[in-house]
């Protein structure tokens, strides 16, 4: 039965956001406080019936209910429960629900949550939620129903692709979905004020919250996913510039804009058009990112549902809701004043340079992502990988890192250039010193070598702002702003030492035999099957020496029999200054073992950072909310 | 404002960019996947190569020969033996094949071939993979069509599965 309660929640879910867009319409149209008491519970209700859909996915998930076709095609018997949770978003009906679900849940908490909104465009906002929910709704309904049944019942599933089979998936796709589709909440926002008129400091108050809290969930699920990729492929790499890692760092690079260009309207009603704008394709790129995913258009590992048809609904629900966003911006931002003005010098000009560069690189992804589709019009066929997208964005990020150690230290709205560069004295002295002592003693790229040095620049000149304050009188969201652009810092050390100090060997091992990678020395002890849950494979047995230290390491290549697969299971040592990385590869005629060795020296400084980023984030939020409710 | 009617016309570019964008996605969705990589070689001659043979009592393939099918294998790479019954096939359908074996040892090949069938014509010892790269192939299996006069008519990247077949056994027919 719970998948036909699923599905009924999921069709009144659907009625409900039908009567909140009339509701919506007629309170914007007519004006008046009275409408605020009708919409609330709607959009409420339908956010509760949403999770209910996922929540009977998830049960039959659970309970093994071999008579819904997406427990079959995904899901097996025999899997451990967390697999067979997790499996319900990890195929493309249930995470199309668990995306529906959390845009409803996103929905429910700007009714329940947001005061400091006016009435209409408050309205407006739940107007534009509820049509995007309704797309979605209908999406499922008639083009994929994830209660489907199946009759007669098979006796068991066929699995899940093994891959996903890894605790990071109960986890990174509820984070990254959570960050995706909270920026529905900026998206709608922007259109309420499109349809009032209403852009300004109120507006940007209200609506930073909510971007902020998508950003910290887009950051910790790109940060997640990343170190899921670097240890589950067992390629040593730690981002691929897979169309799909496209598709949630282009968000994250809109969102991060957004961040800082609604701090500019909030504080001096500076930037009016840019923000709203920003806010529209922040949304834009998530849908355009899950439209990349759920189409099949571009090829990626991600890519679990490839149907043309559903990549044709998908597109028009992309075009009417992104087109329409943007012809409602060209239309009517040109009602909204021009904000307050300012002097090149000054925060916010920092801001805007920021911002900037920020877009640049999401141009430059954009455009490497579709340009394998672009070309293909033309008869070309190429693919576009890290080469192009290092050596285009890196340097350009280099300067943003630039940007953005100088930008907390300058003053709003004037400022001189003699006294900012003052303030940056100790982050300078910090650069100069990290750049001579490396070019004198390591001989590594220009990249890295400027990557490390910016790096130490950063973190001195992030700490900064904290100078001369006492640090529990100092807001949470400097606080905030002071972690963040620190783990930009940490990360960015991470991936200049990764990219300038890893040592690679690809061996073929006899056992017995020592291999060298970096400092360390390792012994292959021997080879021998193991047997998990639902998987055999063999483990490799391999110690590792470096000076007194020591550690055994088991490599496995993992063979699962339902569905049939083999995947490399990389094992890793984690030490203060690095990783070593061992992957078992296939054995050769004569009896030897191909090991694939890694050092990376302070690679997980990346994920580190990544944390912290998020962290900063969460803080600032709190101060934000805090500082909210106080007035 | 002064600036204002300049700025005006701006404020469209974000749609004409996404519609632009739009266009483009859209064509790519009508047009059926095409999953095959159009090597750079192809249309070019088979370039001229010399190996040792692999197993006793059979030649090495060399860049001349009929039309035929080039297969790159290797006794320890798993899709290559799923792929075996359906070059068994392609040879009961009289398509020539030859093989470059990468990486691997005579006793090791051997044993594949007996226990996933033997449809090779001739088959090449490419120790070093220095052939296969010079063919523009990264992986193993892939599996070239070359014609009579050692133009290389198409490239097929992965094992070759049932649905190929019919569409290779042409290729080479209609290069005879």
């Amino acid at each position: 039965m719970s998948a036909e309660a699923g599905l009924a929640a999921l069709w009144l879910a659907a009625a409900l956001a039908l009567l909140q867009l009339a509701l919506a319409t007629l309170a914007v149209r007519r004006g008046g406080d009275e409408w605020e008491a009708a919409i609330r519970p709607v959009a409420i209700v339908q956010g509760g019936l949403a999770v209910a859909a996922m929540a009977m996915l998830i049960a039959a998930f659970l309970r093994s209910d071999m008579s819904v076709r997406l427990v079959v095609e995904n899901s097996h018997s025999m899997k451990p429960w967390v697999y067979r949770f997790a499996g319900a978003w990890g195929n493309h009906e249930g995470s199309m629900l668990l995306w529906v679900t959390i845009l409803g849940v996103a929905g429910g908490a700007v009714a329940w949550f947001e005061r400091r909104l006016d009435a209409r465009t408050w309205a407006a906002t739940l107007g534009g939620q509820a049509l995007i929910a309704l797309g979605f709704y209908a999406f499922l309904l008639f083009a994929s129903n994830p209660f489907d049944r199946i009759s007669p019942a098979p006796v068991d599933g066929l699995g899940l692709n093994p891959l996903l089979q890894d605790p990071g998936l109960a986890f990174h796709p509820p984070t990254l979905y959570a960050g995706y589709v909270g920026l529905s909440v900026a998206f709608s926002f922007a259109i309420g004020a499109l349809v009032t008129g209403e852009v300004g400091p109120a507006f940007a108050r209200a609506m930073r919250p909510w971007v902020l809290g998508a950003w910290v969930f887009l950051t910790v699920g790109i940060t997640a996913g990343s170190y899921w990729a670097y240890y589950e492929l067992g390629w040593g790499g730690w981002w691929f510039w897979d169309p799909v890692e496209n598709a949630s760092l282009m968000p994250w690079l809109a969102a991060t804009a957004l961040l800082h260009s609604v701090t500019v309207l909030a504080t001096r009603d500076g930037l009016r058009a840019w923000t709203v704008m920003l806010a529209v394709v922040a949304f834009s790129m998530s849908m355009i990112g899950t439209f990349l995913v759920r189409s099949g258009l571009l090829t990626s590992v991600h890519a679990f549902a490839v149907d043309p048809s559903r990549g044709l609904f998908l597109l028009v629900l992309l075009g009417l809701y992104i087109g329409g966003a943007l012809a409602l911006f060209g239309a009517r931002i040109g009602a909204v004043r021009a904000g307050a003005t300012f002097e090149p010098v000054s925060r916010e000009g920092g801001l805007v340079v920021n911002n900037l560069l920020l877009s640049v690189i999401l141009g430059i992804v954009l455009i490497g992502t579709f340009y394998p589709l672009i070309a293909g019009g033309f008869g070309v066929q190429l693919s576009v990988g890290p080469p192009f997208f290092n050596k285009a964005a890196g340097p350009i990020a280099l300067a943003l890192v630039v940007f953005m150690a100088a930008g907390p230290l300058v003053r709003w709205r004037r400022d001189r250039a003699q006294a900012v560069v003052e303030r940056l004295t100790w982050p300078i002295a910090a650069t100069a010193f990290a750049l001579a002592g490396l070019a004198a003693f390591a001989r590594i790229g220009v990249l890295p070598l400027l990557g490390l040095a910016l790096a130490a620049g950063l973190a001195v000149a992030s700490a900064v702002p904290l100078v001369g304050r006492k640090p529990w009188r100092t807001p949470l969201f400097t606080w905030g702003m002071v972690v963040s652009h620190l783990g930009i810092a940490v990360s960015l050390a991470g991936m200049a030492c990764d990219a300038a100090f890893t040592s690679e060997t690809l061996v073929a091992m006899r056992p017995g035999e020592p291999a060298r990678v970096g400092p360390w020395r390792v012994t292959l002890d021997g080879i021998a099957p193991v047997v998990g849950d639902n998987w055999t494979a063999l483990q490799a047995r391999l110690s590792a020496t470096r000076g007194d230290q020591g550690v055994t390491l088991f490599p496995q290549q993992r063979f699962f029999s339902d569905p049939a697969t083999t995947t490399s299971e990389s094992a890793i040592a984690t030490r203060i200054d690095g990783q070593l990385y061992t992957v078992l590869g296939q054995a050769d005629a004569e009896g030897r073992w191909q090991v694939r060795l890694w050092w990376k020296p302070f690679v997980t400084l990346i994920w580190l950072g990544g944390a912290l980023v998020a962290l900063g984030g969460a803080l600032s939020l709190v101060g934000r909310v805090r500082r909210g409710r106080h007035r | 404002m002064g600036r204002g009617r300049t700025v005006r016309w701006l404020l469209w570019v974000p749609l004409i960019a996404f519609a632009t964008l739009f266009a483009v996605v859209a064509t790519g969705l009508w047009k059926p996947a095409d999953r095959t990589v159009h090597s750079a070689l192809v249309g070019t001659r088979l370039p001229a190569f010399a190996l040792p043979p692999m197993v006793e009592g059979r030649p090495a393939p060399t860049a001349q020969g009929p039309a035929r099918l080039v297969n790159i294998f290797a006794s320890w790479c798993v899709p290559c033996a799923a792929e075996a019954p359906q070059l068994m096939r392609l040879k009961a359908m009289g398509v020539p094949i030859d093989g470059i074996a990468i990486r691997d040892t005579g006793p090791a090949v051997r044993g594949f071939l007996a226990r996933n069938g033997d449809p090779y014509l001739r088959i090449g010892d490419d120790r070093n993979s220095a052939v296969q790269l010079s063919l523009g192939s990264s992986g193993v299996p892939e599996t070239f069509v070359v014609a009579r006069d050692g133009t290389i008519l198409a490239q097929h990247v992965g094992d070759v599965r049932a649905e190929d077949v019919e569409r290779l056994a042409a290729l080479v027919g209609g290069a005879r």
